[in-house]
């Protein structure tokens, strides 16, 4: 049996890389993987399975234990034991961390044991996935790639596919995530036939940059950092008594958009985080990428001035369907990582839960996956599916550019339009007309033209391929808002600001059929913790 | 809203032309990121501009270029502090970075430099014998220590201008090296001394380096590829006595020595030092090509304005030996070595300044 790894970017420029704040695990004696699970439950509005988050927490010990002896330099406590910081939501400090590049650390390590047991891995360094191969039965046989490098495309045959191509920040403008965060995977699973959840649930992070969108990472707050509005008053007394800034980050970032909105904020639109009051000399050790951050993309320094933030676009909670094992809808094909929703993270995801979600769920779609591919041989595609996919990107490089629009602005008006009507706070009127604006998008990005028309490194046609991924899921995204007709998590209506467990404490699945976008339900995994009201 | 000029180095293997710059106008704010405008004029005018970008904040490496001739991330650089570099004011000047080859535009092959140099420091924990049951213990100091090269990115920007290996292609390099010490310098790590010996024995290894400081001025990430070169030659020598064949070992002593000496550089005497009586001529071949390749490398850099020539080497005498005694007799006297560590910029800053503006002060006195 052999494994390749494709990646449109080199491994070790994923986005992961972004990750500064830590992973949580409850690995210290007087923790418990019960109390991570009931913060996540809680955390998640609810709408967490909670057979999954179980599985998870349970699990997260060891996982950081073996991360650890592969080589992670996870920062230590003055015993030379692995150390801890506090986050958002969690009723203990458990988040472990490597400064603030704790996801580059962790990606980065992991890479190292990729070139490590070079002879069992193949990598495919930028190779781009342009579709999933599907055989008449159903089942995912591989899928068909474009290199890059060169512009080949080929058929690659597999007895099991697994996606891990992360998130879909780029949907909405601004936002902290990476320009490779297009929601490739997410795409071709539902083109493919497969369900997606609980696609409504987009996390706003409380602290991202005025301006660019940067993220200021939960481990400022967790380090002590204080938020203030014009007025001075450190406003989350009023929204969040006992946790203060280290409440949910809906919860957060709502305090702040209704500080914002109710005239509270700075006049350019902003409420301050205070990381001043944090001793300057644990601001250098562990806050490091901040500082640079503040430095290079503010102009200020962090350890003598507030820093003017804003909620920005962060996270999808939601994503391809799975069981705990990563497995879809479609046999064959497994998902983890930001792209999956198995669902652990719900109406909210905590901080420091998404780094352990991708590794122990990752991990378990891994031992699965290779459990089937053990027995059975190796399925055919047919070539037939390469030769759609060349005439469709010379289709696209072929036209006309004297019509149309071009891909980027199409990006630009979709981004623009989701973060102004499917953000924070949302009302039917808006998610209306945001479900009319995407539909149109959807019909302009069929003559979207681009400009390059050669083979070697033609980023323009995969933006145009992207751009036709963001559009679909988009669709799903408002669907999903325009359907859930109350307030949890992430999901606030205006028009309807209460949680209704009554009518709504199920699962949204959305699924292609017959090339309409369908919406069904699933009820939501309840083991030992019941619904209760939600204070922090 | 200012107006910038980007002048792009453009090259397309597809289109049998030779390389080209080509002008963009852009009008942006000054505070934002180089990469940005760069972006624009993708986005509005031209959708075939190549360049590897993604986090836009600094951490996935992707988008090292040269910009105004020095390299850098095009994501972390504002555009009001390029327009400052620019020799007309004016034009920002866009190009690949060096010392790898160009795959189109501002496009570079990293795999076959600097990935291949990254390989052969075979980069992953080598501990002893299985793990222990739970994490291994190890002072806070020394995952801080390492932390400071787990933060390099790779994102080529040191490779691109590095001295030595434009001169000697082979040449570990600072980030291939900077990955060498986050292992040497990580406590579970096993395999330490093999490292240094395969580090210090590779004619194109840590003594290739022409501690040109080039590396350390432009990395973006604090990484300070060209300290942990010296940090690995010093547990190469100090901790471990490698007598390798490039000469390193003695190199050091003869420097250590003469300084104890003399209290300055004396370079007429370092050469024969190093080498000894009579050793030049059983140098290994290939030491001698590299030592000798060196020097004009080093002037070549001087002279070009790349390297900053190092004040502390300029002071021909020293007025008191007795104080470089004194040093010496302190550092001697430690039971252990204290290593600097460079990692937390600015930490105590404040009180650097205090002990510099002190030691100024004891200066002017005695
Ligand atoms: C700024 C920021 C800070 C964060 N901080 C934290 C934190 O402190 N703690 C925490 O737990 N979580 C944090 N998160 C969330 C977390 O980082 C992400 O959810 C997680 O890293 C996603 O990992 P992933 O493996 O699913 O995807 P990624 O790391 O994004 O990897 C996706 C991979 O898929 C590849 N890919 C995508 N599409 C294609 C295609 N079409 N063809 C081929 N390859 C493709 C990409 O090249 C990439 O290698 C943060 C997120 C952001 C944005
Ligand atoms: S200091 Fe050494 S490693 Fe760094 S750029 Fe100069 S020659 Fe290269
Ligand atoms: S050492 Fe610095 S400049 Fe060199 S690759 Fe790493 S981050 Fe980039
Ligand atoms: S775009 Fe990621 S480092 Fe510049």
């Amino acid at each position: 049996m052999t494994v390749g790894i494709i990646s449109k970017i080199h491994p070790v420029r994923s986005h992961s890389n972004a990750a500064q704040g830590g992973i949580n695990a409850a690995l210290n004696p007087d923790d418990s993987w019960e109390s991570h699970a009931f913060d996540t439950v809680k955390g998640s509005d609810y709408l967490g399975d909670q057979d999954a988050i179980a599985i998870m927490c349970s699990e997260a010990p060891e996982e950081i234990l073996h991360l650890e002896h592969l080589g992670v330099t996870f920062h230590r406590n003055d015993k030379g034991l692995l150390g801890t910081r506090a986050f958002g939501g969690a009723s203990a400090a458990r988040t472990y961390y490597v400064a603030d590049i704790t996801g580059q650390a962790i990606l980065h390590v992991l890479y190292e044991q990729m070139l490590k047991y070079d002879d069992k891995i193949d990598r495919y360094e930028e190779w781009f996935t342009v579709g999933l191969a599907i055989d008449d039965d159903g089942r995912c046989t591989g899928a068909i790639m474009r290199n890059i490098r060169d512009g080949a495309i080929e058929v690659f045959r597999a007895k099991t596919v697994i996606l891990a191509t992360g998130g879909s920040g780029q949907i909405y403008k601004p936002t902290t995530n990476a320009l490779v965060c297009t929601a490739d995977g997410m795409a071709m699973a539902y083109r493919s036939g497969a369900a997606l959840m609980d696609m409504e649930m987009i996390q706003y992070h409380p602290t991202t940059l005025l301006g660019n969108g940067l993220l200021i990472t939960e481990g400022a707050r967790g380090e002590g950092a204080h938020l203030y509005n014009a007025a001075g008053e450190r406003f989350m007394e009023k929204y969040a008594p006992n946790k203060m800034e280290l409440a949910s980050r809906d919860v957060v970032s709502r305090a702040e958009q209704t500080e914002i909105n109710e005239g509270r904020g700075f006049p350019d639109g902003s409420v301050h985080l205070d990381v001043t009051v944090v001793p300057k000399k644990r601001i250098h050790e562990a806050l490091r990428e901040i500082v640079m951050v503040g430095r290079d993309f503010a102009g200020i320094d962090i350890t003598k001035e507030p820093i003017p933030i804003r909620p920005g676009q962060h996270y999808i909670m939601g994503g391809i369907k799975t069981d705990v094992d990563g497995r879809t809808d479609i046999p064959g094909l497994y998902a983890a990582g930001e792209v999956a929703c198995v669902s652990v993270h719900g109406g909210n995801r905590l901080g420091a839960n998404s780094l352990l979600d991708t590794l122990i769920f990752g991990k378990r779609s891994g031992a699965h996956a290779a459990g089937v591919a053990k027995s059975m041989n190796m399925p055919s595609v047919a070539d037939s599916q390469a030769d759609d996919v060349r005439n469709e990107i010379q289709a696209i490089i072929a036209r006309d550019k004297s019509g149309g629009r071009r891909v980027s602005d199409i990006k630009d008006e979709l981004g623009e339009m989701m973060n102004d009507k499917v953000a924070v706070y949302r009302d039917e009127e808006g998610l209306k007309s945001a479900l009319e604006v995407v539909k149109r998008l959807q019909e302009e990005s069929k003559t979207a033209w681009i400009d390059d028309a050669g083979t070697i490194f033609n980023q323009d046609v995969l933006g145009a391929i992207e751009l036709g991924y963001m559009l679909d899921i988009a669709e799903t995204i408002v669907m999903g808002a325009i359907e859930r007709k109350e307030s949890r998590g992430a999901q606030f209506r205006t028009d309807y600001p209460e949680r209704n467990d009554e009518e709504w404490l199920k699962h949204i699945d959305i699924k292609l059929k017959d090339g309409t976008p369908t919406i069904e339900y699933s009820p939501v995994t309840i083991t030992q913790w019941q619904p209760q009201e939600r204070t922090y | 809203m200012p107006n910038y000029t980007l002048n792009i180095r453009r090259y397309s293997p597809e289109s049998g032309e030779p390389a080209h710059w080509e002008k963009f106008e852009v009008e942006m704010e000054g505070h934002r990121p180089v990469l940005d405008a760069i972006l624009y004029a993708r986005n509005k005018v031209d959708g075939s501009i190549g360049i590897r970008c993604s986090c836009q904040a600094a951490i996935c490496g992707s988008c090292g270029v040269r910009i105004n001739g020095n390299p850098a991330l095009a994501c972390n650089t504002l555009l009001r502090d390029a327009v400052a570099t620019a020799e007309d004011g004016i034009t920002i000047d866009i190009e690949p970075m060096g010392n790898m080859p160009v795959i189109k535009d501002l496009i570079v092959d990293m795999d076959a430099v600097h990935w291949k140099k990254v390989q052969r420091v075979v980069p992953w924990l080598i501990p002893a014998g299985e793990p222990p049951e739970r994490e291994y213990v190890v002072p806070h100091e020394a995952m801080v220590d390492v932390t400071q090269t787990m933060a390099c990115i790779h994102c080529g920007v040191c490779v691109s201008d590095c001295l030595s290996m434009e001169a000697d292609p082979d040449f570990v390099g600072p980030a291939a090296s900077a990955k060498a010490y986050r292992f040497v310098g990580d406590p579970r790590d096993a395999a330490t001394k093999d490292r240094l010996v395969h580090l210090a024995e590779d004619p194109s290894g840590i003594y290739d380096c022409t501690h040109c400081f080039k590396c350390v001025e432009v990395c973006p990430k604090g990484v300070a590829p060209m300290n942990q070169i010296m940090r690995l030659r010093r547990r190469a020598t100090g901790d471990f006595q490698i007598k390798d064949r490039n000469n390193g070992y003695r190199h050091e002593k003869a420097f250590v020595n003469i300084i104890e000496k003399w209290g300055t550089l004396h370079e007429a005497k370092l050469l024969p030092d190093s080498y000894g009586e009579g050793l030049l001529g059983k140098l290994n071949p290939e030491a001698q090509k590299n030592l000798i390749g060196s020097a004009p490398t080093a002037i070549r850099g001087v002279l070009s304005g790349k390297v900053a020539p190092i004040k502390v080497l300029h002071h021909h005498k020293l007025p008191d030996q007795k104080k470089v005694k004194d040093i010496y007799e302190k550092i001697h006297g430690r039971d252990e070595r204290i290593e600097l560590n460079l990692y937390i910029v600015g930490e105590d800053a404040d009180a650097l300044e205090e002990s510099a503006a002190v030691a100024v002060t004891e200066e002017g006195t005695s």
